[in-house]
C-alpha cells in the first residue's frame, strides 16, 4: 500500500515590490533626477514645436530650418535640435559652424542664421564621419536605440537654452522617434507633421497622426510640403504631384492643413548654404509660405 | 534590480563595482544577515545597455557632466573634449596609458578617473594617480 505524501511548500521568496533597496532605489532616483534636470531646462523655453513627419525625404529639416530663421527674423529668441542624430543637417542649413563648447551651465549651443541657438550631433562628430557608438560589435541593436535616446536626452537638458520664445526639434523620420520624445518630455506643445502630396506619404505620416492622437497630443498641425511648382519661364502653377493624397490625410485624420509650401529648388540650393530661403529671398511664394507658418505659429 | 538573500529573506547590500577595462563589469553585493557575497557579472552589452541609460549602479558620487553619455558614447568626440571634469589635466603618460584601453570602454574609464580626481581635488591626473585610483576603486587592469 503506497503511502502518499504532499510536496512541501514552496518556500516564499518576496516579490520586487515588496522589497525596499536603497540601491536600486538609487538606480530610480538618478532617472527621477534625469527628468528632473530635462524640465527644469526646458522651463525656460515658450513652447516646444517638434517637426516630424514618420516618413523620410518630405522635406522636415529645410522647414525647420526655415520656420526657426523665419520666427527669429521676427524677433524671437529661437533654438533648434538637430534630433536627427544619425543624419544631422540642421547645423548646416543654418549655417552654424564650430563645436559645441562648455558653458557655465551646461553646453553652449552654436549660433545659426538670424541668431538661432543651434546644437546637432554634426557639431560633435568630425565632418563626414557617420555616427558610430563604442561598444561591443555584435549585438548593437539591443544598446544602440537606449544610446541614442540617452543622447537626445542630453541634448535636450545639458543645452544652455536660456530663455526661449520657441524651441524648434528636427526629427528623424520613424513614428518611433515621435514615442521616444513623448517619453523623454512628455507631449510637445505643437507637432507639425510633415508631408507631401503623395500616397507614399500619406500611408506613412497617417500612422504618425494615429500615434499623435493615441498619445493624447492636443496641438498638431499638418505642412503639405511640395504642393505646386512654378515654371520659372512662363510662371504656369501646377500641381508637383497627380494626387492630392496631403488633403485626404487632413480630411481623414481630422488635422488642419497649417501651410501648403509650394516646391522650390532654391530651398534646398540656399539652406547648402546655411542660409534659409525665407532670409535669402523672402518674396518668393515657398518663402511666403513658410514666413506664414512662422507667423501662424508665433501668434498661435 | 534588487539582489535578495534567499535564505535570510534580506536585501543584499551594494559593496563595489568592478570595471576590469575589458568591457565587462562586476557588482558585489553583501547580504548583512550572514555575510554572503555575491557578484552580478555583466558582459560588454549588458554593461553597455546600463551605461547607455546615463546611470551609475551604486549611485552617483558627483554630478553629471553636460552630455558625458554623449561624450563618453560617441566615436570620433574629441579626444580632448572641451567638456571634461572641472580643471582636472591629463599627463602625457597617463593619455597613453588610457589608450590601452579598449575603445568601447575608454570614455566610461576616462570618466571614472576624472571623477576621482575631481573629487580629490587632483589637478592632474598622472599614471601614479591612476594607480591609486585602480587600487581604491578595483579598476583591475584599466
Amino acid at each position: 500500500m503506497s503511502e502518499s505524501r504532499e510536496a512541501p511548500a514552496p518556500r516564499r521568496i518576496r516579490t520586487y515590490h515588496e522589497v525596499a533597496d536603497p540601491a536600486a532605489e538609487s538606480i530610480v532616483e538618478q532617472v527621477v533626477d534625469q527628468g528632473r534636470r530635462l524640465r527644469e531646462r526646458l522651463d525656460g523655453v515658450g513652447r516646444v514645436v517638434a517637426v516630424a513627419s514618420g516618413k523620410g525625404g518630405v522635406g522636415k529639416s529645410a522647414i525647420s530650418a526655415n520656420l526657426a530663421a523665419a520666427l527669429a527674423a521676427r524677433g524671437s529668441a529661437v533654438g533648434a535640435l538637430d534630433a536627427d542624430l544619425n543624419g544631422p543637417s540642421l547645423a548646416r542649413m543654418l549655417g552654424a559652424e564650430g563645436r559645441l563648447s562648455r558653458g557655465a551651465g551646461g553646453v553652449t549651443p552654436a549660433r545659426g542664421s538670424a541668431g538661432v541657438k543651434v546644437a546637432s550631433m554634426d557639431l560633435l562628430v568630425p565632418e563626414d564621419a557617420p555616427l558610430r557608438w563604442s561598444g561591443p560589435e555584435e549585438h548593437g541593436f539591443i544598446w544602440q536605440s537606449v544610446l541614442e535616446t540617452g543622447a537626445l536626452r542630453e541634448f535636450l537638458s545639458d543645452v544652455e537654452w536660456g530663455r526661449l520664445d520657441v524651441l524648434v526639434l528636427d526629427l528623424p523620420p520613424g513614428t518611433d522617434k515621435l514615442a521616444r520624445l513623448f517619453d523623454l518630455m512628455g507631449a510637445p506643445d505643437l507637432v507639425l507633421l510633415v508631408t507631401t502630396p503623395s500616397e507614399a506619404a500619406r500611408h506613412v505620416v497617417a500612422k504618425s497622426a494615429r500615434f499623435l492622437a493615441e498619445a493624447g497630443a492636443e496641438r498638431v498641425g499638418l505642412v503639405a510640403n511640395m504642393t505646386s511648382w512654378s515654371c520659372p519661364h512662363c510662371g504656369v502653377e501646377e500641381q508637383l504631384f497627380p494626387s492630392d493624397a496631403a488633403r485626404r490625410l487632413a480630411r481623414e485624420s481630422g488635422l488642419e492643413v497649417w501651410a501648403e509650401i509650394p516646391f522650390d529648388p532654391r530651398i534646398p540650393a540656399e539652406t547648402d548654404e546655411g542660409l534659409p530661403l525665407v532670409l535669402s529671398d523672402p518674396e518668393r511664394p515657398a518663402a511666403r509660405a513658410l514666413t506664414a507658418l512662422a507667423e501662424r505659429l508665433a501668434d498661435a | 534590480m534588487k539582489f535578495l538573500c534567499v535564505d535570510c529573506d534580506a536585501v543584499m547590500a551594494y559593496v563595489e563595482r568592478r570595471l576590469p577595462g575589458d568591457g565587462t563589469m562586476a557588482v558585489v553585493y553583501s547580504c548583512p544577515g550572514c555575510g554572503r557575497e555575491t557578484a552580478l557579472l555583466t558582459n560588454p552589452m549588458e554593461t553597455r545597455l546600463v551605461s547607455g541609460l546615463g546611470i551609475e549602479v551604486g549611485g552617483r558620487t558627483v554630478p553629471p557632466e553636460p552630455l558625458e553619455l554623449v561624450r563618453s558614447a560617441l566615436e570620433g568626440a574629441d579626444e580632448e573634449p572641451k567638456l571634461r571634469h572641472g580643471q582636472v589635466r591629463w599627463s602625457g603618460d597617463a593619455k597613453e596609458r588610457l589608450l590601452a584601453v579598449p575603445s568601447f570602454v575608454r570614455g566610461m574609464v576616462k570618466r571614472i578617473y576624472g571623477e576621482y580626481a575631481a573629487e580629490r581635488g587632483i589637478p592632474e591626473i598622472t599614471p601614479e594617480i591612476m594607480d591609486r585610483a585602480r587600487t581604491e576603486l578595483g579598476l583591475e587592469g584599466m
